[in-house]
This record gives C-alpha cells, sequence and structure tokens, in this order.
C-alpha cells in the first residue's frame, strides 16, 4: 500500500506537493486576518470610527469594567476609546526608530569603515547577541535596573510633586520604555544597513575617494545614498518588529493607559503609559468576558494590519536593492 | 576621545577600503584627521562612539545577567519543581519551565523545517507560477514581521474551534480550553519558519547551476536532483535556520503565555502517556522570568534572576553552535535572515 509512496515521485506530483506546502503560509495569513477580524467584529460594530481611535472617557476604567461586566448592555457594553493606547504606542516605536535609526547608521559605517579589524570581530558578535537577547530579559533589566534608578535618582521629588494630581511618577515610564526598545530594535537595523553597506559596488566609493572627498565623505555621500532602499526596508521592519513589542513593554511602561503630554516639558518622559500590545498581553486573562475579548482582539487587528502594511512596505523598499543584484 | 582620534592616521579596513590596492600600505590613504572638516571629525567621532556603545552595552547586559545569575543560580534550583507560595524560599527550583522550554522547541522546529525547506525549495527550484511565488516570499516576510502576541491570540481563537478538540483540553460544557504544548507549538513554528526559510534560500540560491545540470546530465529527474544533491548541499544552511528558530522560540513569551498556559507544573492531560504531557499546559523559562518579575504575581526576583541567565546561557548557546555552523562563506556575520528581520 505504501509502495506508492515510496516510488520515486514525477516531477510533476512533487511540484504539486511542495506548492501546495508553499501555500500553506498563504492559509495561515488569511485564516489570521479572518479569525482576528471576526473576533473583533463585536467592537468595530459598536465603536464609530472617531470614537474608537479617539480620546474619551480613562481607557482604563473602560477596559476594567468591560472585564468585570460592567461596562453597559447591548453596544455600550463595548464601547471604549482607545486613542491612549494607540497614541502610546505611536510614541514609543517612533521614538525608538528615529534613534535607533541614527544609532544604526553611524554604527553601521563604524563597522563597514572605521572599526579596526580587531574590533570588528568583537562588534559583529556583539550585534547578533543584542539581537538575540529575549524580550523578557530586556523586560527584566528595565524592570529590575532601570526604572528603579530612574525612579530614585533621575526624577525628583519636585517633579514628582508637579503631577501628582495627574499621575504618580514611578520609574517605569515613557524615558525606560524608549531606552530598551531603541536597544532592541537597533540590531536589527545595523544588520541590515552594514549589508547593504558591504555590498555597495566598490568601485563607486573609490570613485568618490579619487576625486579627494575623505572617507566619511565617501562612506555619507555615495554608500549611504546607494543603500537608502535598505534603510528605509531597515526602518520599516524595525517600526514593524516596535509595534509588536508587548512583553518588555508591559514589564516596563507603567502599565497605565495614560497619555504622556508634551507640554509637561520634561516631565513627559517619566508619565507612565501603555501601547496595544503591552495592553493585550495584559487583559490575556481576562479573554472570557465577551466586551474585552472583542477589544483585545480589536487591538490585535489593529497591529495585524499595521505590520502586514509595514512588512509589505519592507518587502517592496527592497526591490531598488535587487536591481544591482544586491540581496538584501 | 579626541586625542584618541588623532593618534595617526587610522587603521585601514580589510575589505570594501581604499587600502588593498597591490600597494596596500597605511600611508596611501594619506588621510590624517586634521585635513578633515570640522563637521566630518564630529561624524567620525559619533561612529566611534556608536561602536563601543554598541559593546558596552552589551556587556553590562551579559555580565550584569551573569553576576546576578550566579549570586542565585545553585542545583536545587535546577533539579526541583516549582511550588507555588509567598516565600521566595518555599517556591521551588524551574525544572519544570526547562522541560517545558526544550518540549516546546522541539515541537516548534519540528513542525517548522520540513514546510520552511518545502517552501524554500519551490520557491528557488520550481518558482511557477511566478506571481505566486512571489506572493509566498512576501507572505514569509508578513509572518516574520507579525507580532508574536497576534500570533499567539490568533492560535488561541483558531484552536478554540471545536475541529481541534484532540489538541489539548476539553471542559465539561464542551468548551475546547485552546491551550497546550501541541497548539502553543504550532504557532511557535510560526516564529521558527520565516528564519529556516531564509537560511534554506540563500543555501540553495548559492548552489551553483552547473551542479543541477550536471545532475540533469546524468539523467537524474529534478526531484531526485532536489533530494540527492541539493537537499544534502545545504544541509549545514538548514541546520544554521534551524538553531536560529530554536534560539526564538526560547526567547519568545507571549505565546507561551496566552497558549501553553503559563501554569506552574505541566499539567498533563488525557491518559495516553507521553501524549498526555503534550497535551497538557506548562510554562517555559521565559514565562518562569515574567511570572517572577515585579510584572508577574510571583515577585520573586532572585527566581527570576537566575532563570534568566539559564535563558541566556541557552540563548547565547545557540548561536555560538550557528557560528560554529556557518564559519564558511559569511562576509559580513551579520546577514539579515540571522536576525529575523
Amino acid at each position: 500500500m505504501f509502495d506508492r509512496f515510496r516510488a520515486p515521485w514525477s516531477d510533476r506530483r512533487a511540484e504539486r506537493v511542495l506548492g501546495a506546502l508553499a501555500s500553506l503560509v498563504l492559509v495561515i495569513i488569511a485564516l489570521m486576518v479572518i479569525f482576528v477580524a471576526i473576533k473583533a467584529w463585536p467592537t468595530l460594530r459598536h465603536n464609530s470610527v472617531v470614537g474608537w481611535f479617539g480620546f474619551g472617557d480613562e481607557v482604563d476604567v473602560q477596559i476594567a469594567n468591560q472585564v468585570n461586566g460592567t461596562s453597559g448592555t447591548g453596544g455600550d457594553a463595548f464601547k471604549l476609546n482607545a486613542g491612549p493606547l494607540i497614541y502610546a504606542t505611536i510614541l514609543t516605536t517612533a521614538l525608538a526608530v528615529v534613534i535607533g535609526l541614527a544609532f544604526a547608521l553611524f554604527s553601521a559605517i563604524f563597522i563597514v569603515e572605521f572599526a579596526p579589524p580587531r574590533l570588528r570581530r568583537i562588534i559583529v558578535p556583539v550585534v547578533r547577541l543584542l539581537a538575540a537577547v529575549p524580550s523578557v530579559i530586556y523586560g527584566l533589566i528595565g524592570i529590575l535596573v532601570l526604572a528603579p534608578f530612574v525612579n530614585d535618582h533621575v526624577i525628583s521629588d519636585s517633579r514628582k510633586r508637579s503631577v501628582e494630581y495627574v499621575v504618580q511618577l514611578s520609574g517605569t515610564s515613557l524615558l525606560v520604555a524608549t531606552v530598551i526598545l531603541t536597544v532592541m530594535i537597533t540590531p536589527i537595523m545595523i544588520a541590515i544597513v552594514t549589508d547593504a553597506l558591504y555590498s555597495v559596488p566598490k568601485g563607486w566609493k573609490e570613485g568618490a575617494v579619487a576625486l579627494g572627498v575623505n572617507r566619511w565623505r565617501a562612506m555619507w555621500t555615495v554608500s549611504i545614498r546607494a543603500a537608502r532602499p535598505a534603510i528605509i526596508a531597515a526602518a520599516v521592519l524595525a517600526t514593524a518588529r516596535a509595534l509588536g513589542e508587548g512583553i518588555m513593554l508591559s514589564m516596563v511602561s507603567g502599565g497605565r493607559g495614560f497619555s504622556p503630554n508634551p507640554l509637561d516639558g520634561i516631565t513627559v518622559l517619566f508619565e507612565p503609559l501603555r501601547p496595544l500590545a503591552a495592553t493585550i498581553v495584559e487583559n490575556v486573562e481576562s479573554l472570557n468576558a465577551p466586551a474585552v475579548r472583542s477589544s483585545v482582539y480589536a487591538f490585535a487587528l489593529l497591529l495585524l494590519f499595521s505590520s502586514l502594511m509595514l512588512s509589505l512596505g519592507g518587502y517592496l523598499a527592497k526591490q531598488p536593492m535587487k536591481k544591482y543584484g544586491i540581496r538584501v | 576621545m579626541a586625542t584618541q582620534i588623532h593618534q595617526g592616521p587610522p587603521p585601514l579596513p580589510p575589505h570594501g577600503g581604499f587600502g588593498d590596492g597591490p600597494r596596500g600600505s597605511r600611508k596611501r590613504g594619506g588621510e590624517s584627521l586634521s585635513t578633515w572638516r570640522y563637521g566630518d571629525r564630529v561624524a567620525y567621532a559619533m561612529c566611534w562612539f556608536c561602536g563601543i556603545a554598541l559593546c558596552v552595552i552589551a556587556g553590562a547586559i551579559v555580565l550584569y545577567m551573569a553576576a546576578r545569575g550566579l549570586q542565585y543560580l545553585n542545583f536545587t534550583l535546577l533539579s526541583t519543581h516549582p511550588e507555588a507560595g509567598l516565600d521566595q524560599k518555599k517556591t521551588g527550583g524551574f525544572l519544570d519551565p526547562i522541560i517545558g522550554t526544550v518540549l516546546l522547541t522541539i515541537i516548534g522546529i519540528a513542525i517548522a523545517t520540513p514546510i520552511a525547506v518545502a517552501t524554500a525549495v519551490w520557491i528557488v527550484e520550481y518558482g511557477r507560477p511566478a506571481w505566486l511565488a512571489r506572493l509566498v516570499e512576501s507572505g514569509i516576510e508578513v509572518v516574520a514581521g507579525t507580532p508574536d502576541i497576534v500570533i499567539a491570540i490568533f492560535g488561541l481563537a483558531l484552536f478554540q474551534q471545536s475541529l481541534f478538540a484532540p489538541l489539548s483540553l476539553t471542559a465539561d460544557g464542551g468548551a475546547v480550553f485552546g491551550r497546550s504544548f501541541l497548539t502553543a507549538g504550532a504557532m511557535m513554528s510560526l516564529i521558527a519558519l520565516p528564519m529556516v526559510f531564509s537560511a534554506t534560500r540563500e543555501g540553495l540560491q548559492s548552489v551553483p547551476a552547473l551542479v543541477r545540470e550536471a545532475s540533469y546530465g546524468l539523467g537524474k529527474t529534478k526531484i531526485a536532483t532536489i533530494r540527492r544533491v541539493l537537499l544534502p548541499s545545504v544541509r549545514p544552511n538548514i541546520s544554521t535556520g534551524m538553531a536560529l528558530g530554536m534560539g526564538r522560540i526560547c526567547g519568545d513569551t507571549a505565546i507561551v503565555i496566552v497558549l501553553l498556559g503559563a501554569t506552574l507544573r505541566l499539567e498533563s492531560e488525557g491518559g495516553i502517556p507521553g501524549f498526555n504531557v503534550l497535551k497538557g499546559t506548562g510554562s517555559t523559562l521565559t514565562s518562569y522570568v515574567y511570572n517572577n518579575s515585579p510584572a508577574g504575581e510571583g515577585n520573586a526576583p532572585q527566581k527570576a534572576y537566575a532563570a534568566a541567565f539559564v535563558l541566556l546561557l541557552i540563548v547565547v548557546a545557540l548561536n555560538f553552535t550557528v557560528d560554529l555552523i556557518a564559519r564558511r562563506g559569511s562576509k559580513t556575520g551579520l546577514e539579515t535572515g540571522r536576525l529575523g528581520a
């Protein structure tokens, strides 16, 4: 009976079987979108777009009411103003990506151009190590080392008092979240940019040097410019990574659905917040309540949609590099 | 910093630089920084600063975790089961989370590898129709970019369907729990899949065409060529991808918390020996660290440090394995696929 399978496969059958296995990925993605969207449907139906994305009542109170089943009846049960969570997601992601990108550009140039060979042999494993450290370890360091340090030595008592009627400052804050998030996503960007810089044809840069510019200028005006698609791809992919980081952010971001107010000046850095992914992590235990389940899946749908767009954007951004035969 | 910069001409890079001509002497660059513009010097200093900062950050993390880990780690912790309790001295060790990590990693990679290799082979060797191949390729990028927490709660929604009831606990009312090693492992495979895929694809693409032509010339069919010639030659790449994927699975927390239940001990389910553990819930080192950190309920930082150190050791060991396998052929050591980007 098994002879059919043991006999050598014909090419056509092999192609079909392998093709089917490969298409499995597409099926999984479709299932992912469908399942998450179905679970999120009640929230989508009962909230207006402006209301859901906007600011309104305390989002933490709304979620707590949904968990306890006291959020109202009918459509009101699903009412939510997720504005602060979305704002927190955008804030942490944008800060981390902007700081991280600058850091990654300089580091990549250093690795490719300026680092002495001996140092380069150290830095490359270091970058890989930083990328491999699990997010929960970053979170642990953040919550046990950085947050207490910020609380004890960086935030002054007068600063705490100045906002105490709005929010308690306890160290877990935008600052700590951004710093750790930056450390987490920078290695990805360094890897992509370094790769691209190495694959810029040597002659281009040599041409620049022959015209009399120094090594930094040659890197900056020729190599970096040629690697622009890869830099965009790096930023896009790092954004996707930062958006979806839930565990670490739920540990160090303060866990409060609060919108840090830029008008507070420097104090904004020390205010707590809670991005979307962290909100999902923290409400996983209460998924049995229908209202909060729907809200959580709506958050997931938003994250899924954004990461989908970002992944496709990254894929498209990398295409121009392929024109030069450079695989990124 | 400034004095350091002015110490003579900077060493020239081995490749891609300007010093590797036939007369690759150090003086040929002829550049002393004093001729550089002020802004360029600042940028040069920034490059050094960022490079050094990377090393310092990584060193600080590793040294700190090692110091804390060695301070609290002892053999009893590794070999005793965890206990519920408020006193850190009486909550036992983390034997179960270690077993959980190993089990979950094996399940995840066992599911991911065949699918990833088949996909890579199909894309590189067949790839028809072209639009489907491109779609699958970008689909894998999408999976790689999907947040693990989204994958996790998608898994929960999926495996709570009654179709998948045999994979996990079914409650009295007929509700499917959806949380077990099998369901968590299945979702973990999605995390490992892109790593194995891109490593295998890179390998296949770097096999020269003449190898295939020689095989066809000997009268082998395409699939026979793949099985007898191509797959054996990309085995190191597949191993690299697997080690990277295993590293990702070990380090993932969200899926464990959502889909494995993150229970203290391994809770078996059902009567079939062996399968009952897989059908039951448990925890891994990552969820153990999370639950014992101030963010979780346990609040036992000493245990968290010790477990985190063990976790870090596992991840570093897996990365080291990657280095051993892929010592050859790597130009930068930072190929994109390696970081899951």
